[in-house]
């Protein structure tokens, strides 16, 4: 199976990798896995007290198909709202990424990841 | 027939694995499809499918992930192509512990040495994992010994991702 141009950009030359400190309050931290293919991604967002994403890193043990989601989705957050940011879906990240339908688990990973570090940052907060 | 009563076990988690492999031959050689060569056009055509259900079967069983998927399954949870993510953050950090720490080995002064106890940690992890499941399955603790099967695989791709940082190494 072949990767698109773009999977293999970001596969390449992923953007935003890291970490932040999980301690800090304005940080955020969404950790899913998938499964049935053992991938693990760990995002980190950093949100102003008004609630805009500064910046985006992430850690993803997986695939191709899977470090190009996480890397795509660090691009995609960044000056978002966190509401902006929740609405972002799979099938973008997929469309995008031109994933083909084995693949498409590593964009729904990516899109549980944002949720996931939105979930947390709120329950930071309350 | 489900796969316990074909291979004559109760159905259930543990299994000797021993017996198992012990009447997977058995089953083959009294089904096997050249024991009806002589026999009619749809006597061979039952033994080749009856031979192949005793190999789907004896994989099934085999596998300590695919048995539990199985009787999963037949309580009507289907876990085998889910897409479903696991969120479990304490479990998942470990994991990525786990990840790092394969990642160091090579870089590690006994590196051959780093993976054997690797190794180990992660055998007590299956098998603590494979008890789990087994217990859960016994209470019928269908979500609980689904969400152990899931973690099972994370376990077993660490596993898989070790052996081939084994083979790189001894190469």
């Amino acid at each position: 199976m072949a990767y698109s141009e773009k999977v293999i950009d970001h596969y390449e030359n992923p953007r935003n990798v890291g970490s932040f400190d999980k301690s800090d309050a304005n940080v955020a931290t969404g950790m899913v896995g998938a499964p049935a293919c053992g991938d693990v991604m760990k995002l980190q967002l950093k949100i102003s007290d008004d609630g805009i994403i500064e910046d985006a890193k992430f850690k993803t043990y997986g695939c191709g198909s899977a470090i190009a989601s996480s890397s795509l989705v660090t691009e995609w957050v960044k000056g978002k709202s966190i509401e902006e940011a929740s609405s972002i879906k799979n099938t973008d990240i997929a469309q995008e990424l031109a994933l083909p339908p084995v693949k498409i688990h590593c964009s729904i990973l990516a899109e549980d990841a944002i949720k996931a570090a939105i979930n947390d940052y709120k329950s930071k907060r309350s | 027939m489900n796969y316990f009563e074909l291979f004559n076990f109760e159905v259930g988690y543990d299994l000797d694995v021993k017996q198992l492999a012990d009447r997977y031959r058995q089953l083959q050689r009294a089904f096997h499809p050249d024991q009806y060569a002589s026999g009619s056009e749809s006597e061979r055509l039952l033994a080749v499918k009856k031979s192949a259900q005793i190999n789907d079967a004896f994989s099934t069983l085999k596998s300590p992930v695919a048995r539990a998927e199985y009787l999963l399954a037949m309580a009507g949870i289907e876990l085998s192509h889910e897409t479903k993510t696991l969120q479990d953050p304490v479990f998942l950090m470990q994991q990525m512990e786990y990840r790092e720490h394969l990642e160091d080995i090579q870089q590690m002064s006994d590196p051959l040495n780093a993976i054997m106890e690797f190794e180990q940690t992660l055998e007590q992890e299956q098998s603590a994992l494979q008890q789990a499941i087994s217990a859960q399955l016994q209470n019928k603790d269908f979500d609980a010994a689904a969400n152990s099967v899931r973690k099972l695989k994370f376990m077993i791709k660490l596993n898989s991702e070790l052996e081939r940082l084994e083979d790189q190494i001894a190469d």
